[in-house]
């Protein structure tokens, strides 16, 4: 806990009550619950993208194929509801997660046993990923009418004031939360991108870590892509296009090192949620879209000169009252 | 030159009242330093004295808070090191740097390459005036080879021939020889020789004393950024350079160990790799210190990742405690009881984003977790633990590794392996670019652990080292076994002659 209140998810805390103070001294409603609540619902997504982003950026990788996934695998369930459109919900949330986790495997293990930059391999599974979509549907879009109603209606049903997808972005972040601080897996996602040959020397298989943070990041992503999908109630080539860098922004912003071995569950919740109140109170104050761009770009230069204040090297503490006053 | 004092020369390059700090840090405290044309001056200290910053302020890479640079009496400043550089000003660093991809001659003359016509690079100039210049340190590299298919030797003699290319008056060698053969040291040494004939000022950093012994005309001693003494080497003792570094009597003779040997506990037969080692058999004891002996390069380091599951054999057998065994993993290496500290502890062995107690845990979560979750009691009780036996002063096992310095970052190294209850423990060069005091600590502590019972094979460059430390020696030779020594056979001539396959020496 003390490590927390002097950290940077403090520090971004801050900002987002600054924000939060700025807007509503204009626009009280804002600040309304009923409001929070549907800013929160809204960044939903963003939150559960921005996960599995934290974890795959943590072991040194980037998972530009998130929104494509995400994509894809709404496209493929919205497919199997026109087919079967009886089929659970449950069953249903496990076939996007398990098809979501299947193309994010497809990442990892190009990433692990071939050793190509992750980059490079997610920049070709994003436009693999699209063009499957259109090959499926030749580009026809899957419309509202279509799905069925219980299909469209879970993610907006609401359970004590909340609607279901904002209560899955909260399970997620305490789950995920578990698996960061209390689990081998998550330790080894910090010890193979913090120092990838100290990980390996003491018996943590670099690439398999890095191919379960991929096989993540796509679950996340499958799960996203149905609640996107069922809430808009449409399914399109497009969906989310170029949502992915949105959701390294969040990361960014959420204080996680792009070098790798920094970041947090709840750093990546709040710089989605910064990006989330800054999208959704900018048309209110009418600013803009093109103002929302320019102040989401300023708010990740911001946050990585800021980071990149705290992260200097210490030098190397060369006198002994030097140690203890770090 | 035995009456030489500092005082009869006038100094080419002097640093005075030099001041340096960092964030919380201060590097360097009102030091001063003085070369002279055609002398060598060494500069000594422990690590952490604050000699790689010096080297830093003089080459233009950090600028000092306060203090003065002069050159021939005229007050110099180098902003940049192209400045630093144009005064005529070179270092040799201790990481050779230079350029992998680029050919000797691009890397010789990279920033101030010889222009041609339009401002454009004159390739045929650069590369005769390569040739000159490498020729002239009697090095036999082709100007236009590509300088990753170099070996270290050569890519030193790059470095050097980069620094003779910009025309130097002052020479910085940051512990030159540290990567080099005993052969390649003394051509070293005869460039040495060389560069002083030219009136060349140079300033040598080196941990060996032989060789500052050797080498030096004068001498300068850094603590704890601090100058604490200079003058003609000549004037100085070894005891008493020892002691002006540490600021104390250190006592460099050996760890007493009773050698108190059991039963086998590690068989290693027919280890072999296609390209690195072959053919590489022998037994360890219990409480048995195994020195692993041989020049750069003889595949020791090679054959251990190997043992250790981090590179796969293509033939051989382990046997732990009798018992056959598989390892394909550093993972299975640690499950067996066998643990391997790098010789690169900084790049290998901490991750300094993480706390001092998931560092010390981390090849143990085995052992903290079930079902792949941890019990954080259970962790920091296994990291206090062991972070007390090594007496690790840290305000709180919360600590970033990152913020310790270096010679508790080691601690935690060595506290993570012992905290996976190893029985064999591989040591790599255990105190390579450490202090005098340090090493001794480290000598210590390994005669400790050897009379717990624990096997120690210990990888070593050092001929003391081995000497004093080792119950018996395998000296290692092109990737084979070339000896092995029981302690009564180990002594300098034997290890040096074995290790270099000198025939008649080694009977």
């Amino acid at each position: 806990m003390k490590r927390f209140l002097a950290s940077r998810e403090l520090l971004l805390l801050i900002a987002i009550g600054l924000l939060l103070g700025v807007i509503s001294s204009r626009f009280p409603a804002f600040i309304a619950p009923s409001n929070l609540v549907a800013v929160f619902n809204d960044t939903s997504p963003l939150i559960l993208l921005a996960i599995g982003q934290m974890i795959v950026i943590l072991t040194k990788c980037i998972d530009l194929s998130v929104a494509a996934n995400l994509a894809l695998t709404g496209m493929v369930v919205s497919l199997i509801n026109i087919a079967v459109p009886g089929l659970p919900i449950v069953v249903m949330l496990f076939i996007a997660v398990a098809f979501g986790a299947v193309l994010g495997m497809f990442n990892g293990l190009l990433v692990w046993k071939l050793a190509i930059p992750p980059i490079v391999v997610t920049l070709g599974t994003m436009t693999i990923f699209r063009g499957t979509i259109f090959l499926l549907t030749e580009g026809k879009w899957v419309n509202s009418h279509e799905m069925s109603d219980t299909f469209k209606a879970f993610p907006r049903t609401e359970i004590l004031g909340l609607p279901v997808l904002s209560w899955i972005a909260i399970a997620v972040v305490i789950l995920f939360t578990i698996v960061m601080t209390r689990t081998t897996l998550g330790r080894a996602f910090y010890a193979a991108g913090g120092n990838p040959h100290a990980a390996t020397y003491a018996g943590i298989n670099v690439g398999r870590t890095q191919f379960w943070a991929f096989t993540i990041s796509g679950a996340l992503a499958g799960l996203t892509g149905y609640l996107w999908v069922s809430r808009f109630a449409v399914a399109y080539v497009d969906v989310a296009g170029g949502f992915e860098l949105t959701v390294v922004a969040a990361c960014v912003i959420g204080g996680v090192s792009i070098m790798g071995g920094i970041g947090s569950v709840p750093g990546a919740l709040l710089g989605a949620l910064f990006l989330g109140i800054i999208a959704n109170a900018l048309p209110v104050v009418n600013i803009s879209p093109f103002w929302q761009m320019a102040i989401s770009g300023g708010a990740i230069i911001i946050a990585v000169v800021l980071n990149a204040q705290a992260n200097r090297t210490p030098g190397r503490i060369i006198l002994k009252r030097a140690e203890h006053a770090t | 030159m035995s009456t030489l004092t500092a005082s009869d020369i006038d100094p080419l390059l002097s640093l005075s009242g030099v001041t340096k700090s960092f964030p919380g840090v201060r590097a360097l405290s009102d030091v001063s330093l003085n070369l002279y044309p055609g002398k060598v001056t060494a500069l000594v200290g422990e690590n952490g004295a604050g000699k790689s910053t010096v080297v830093k302020v003089l080459t233009g890479i950090y600028q000092p808070d306060e203090g003065e640079i002069e050159i021939e009496g005229q007050q110099v400043r180098f902003p940049t090191p192209q400045s630093a550089e144009s005064a005529g000003v070179t270092a040799i660093h201790q990481e050779t740097v230079l350029f992998d991809e680029l050919s000797v001659a691009e890397n010789i003359f990279l920033g101030h390459a010889p222009k041609g016509k339009f401002g454009l690079i004159d390739k045929s100039v650069m590369t005769s005036r390569a040739s000159e210049i490498l020729s002239g340190i009697g090095a036999n590299i082709e100007p236009s080879a590509t300088l990753k298919d170099l070996g270290t030797a050569n890519k030193h003699l790059v470095a050097i021939a980069r620094a003779l290319s910009i025309d130097a008056r002052a020479v910085i060698m940051d512990e030159p020889t540290a990567a080099l053969s005993q052969k390649e040291i003394e051509e070293l040494y005869d460039l040495v020789e060389g560069l002083k004939a030219q009136g060349k000022a140079i300033l040598f950093i080196s941990h060996k004393f032989d060789e500052i012994f050797r080498i030096a005309d004068f001498y300068t001693v850094y603590r704890d950024g601090q100058m604490v003494g200079e003058g003609a080497i000549t004037d100085v003792s070894e005891p008493e350079l020892v002691k002006m570094m540490v600021g104390r009597d250190v006592n460099q003779i050996y760890p007493e160990r009773d050698h108190n040997i059991g039963t086998d506990i590690l068989e290693v037969e027919g280890y072999e790799h296609p390209t690195e080692f072959a053919d590489i058999g022998f037994n360890l004891r219990q409480g048995e210190i195994l020195g692993f002996y041989g020049l750069v390069g003889a595949g020791r380091s090679e054959f251990m990742q190997a043992l250790f599951g981090i590179t796969r054999p293509s033939g051989g057998t382990v046997k732990i405690d009798g018992a056959p065994v598989t390892i394909r993993s550093p993972a299975d290496a640690v499950e067996c009881g066998i643990v391997y500290v790098p010789e690169d502890r900084g790049r290998q062995g901490t991750i300094g984003a993480l706390p001092i107690f998931q560092n010390v845990t981390l090849p143990s979560l085995a052992r903290t977790s079930r079902h792949g979750f941890i019990n954080l009691a259970n962790e920091f009780k296994l990291a206090r633990e062991y972070t007390e036996r090594l007496d690790l002063r840290a305000a709180s096992l919360d600590t970033d590794v990152g913020n310790l310095s270096g010679g508790n970052q080691q601690k935690v190294v060595i506290a993570k392996w012992l905290a996976t209850r190893p029985k064999v423990i591989i040591l790599d060069e255990p105190t390579k670019g450490i202090d005098i005091g340090s090493k001794a600590a480290v000598h210590e502590f390994m005669a400790e652990l050897a009379a717990q019972g624990l096997a120690i094979i210990m990888v070593s460059s050092e001929i003391p080292e081995i000497v004093g430390m080792s119950d018996r020696v395998i000296v290692m030779r092109e990737g084979r076994i070339a000896t092995e020594l029981n302690r009564a056979e180990i002594t300098p001539e034997t290890l040096v002659s074995h290790a270099a396959g000198i025939r008649e020496a080694a009977q």
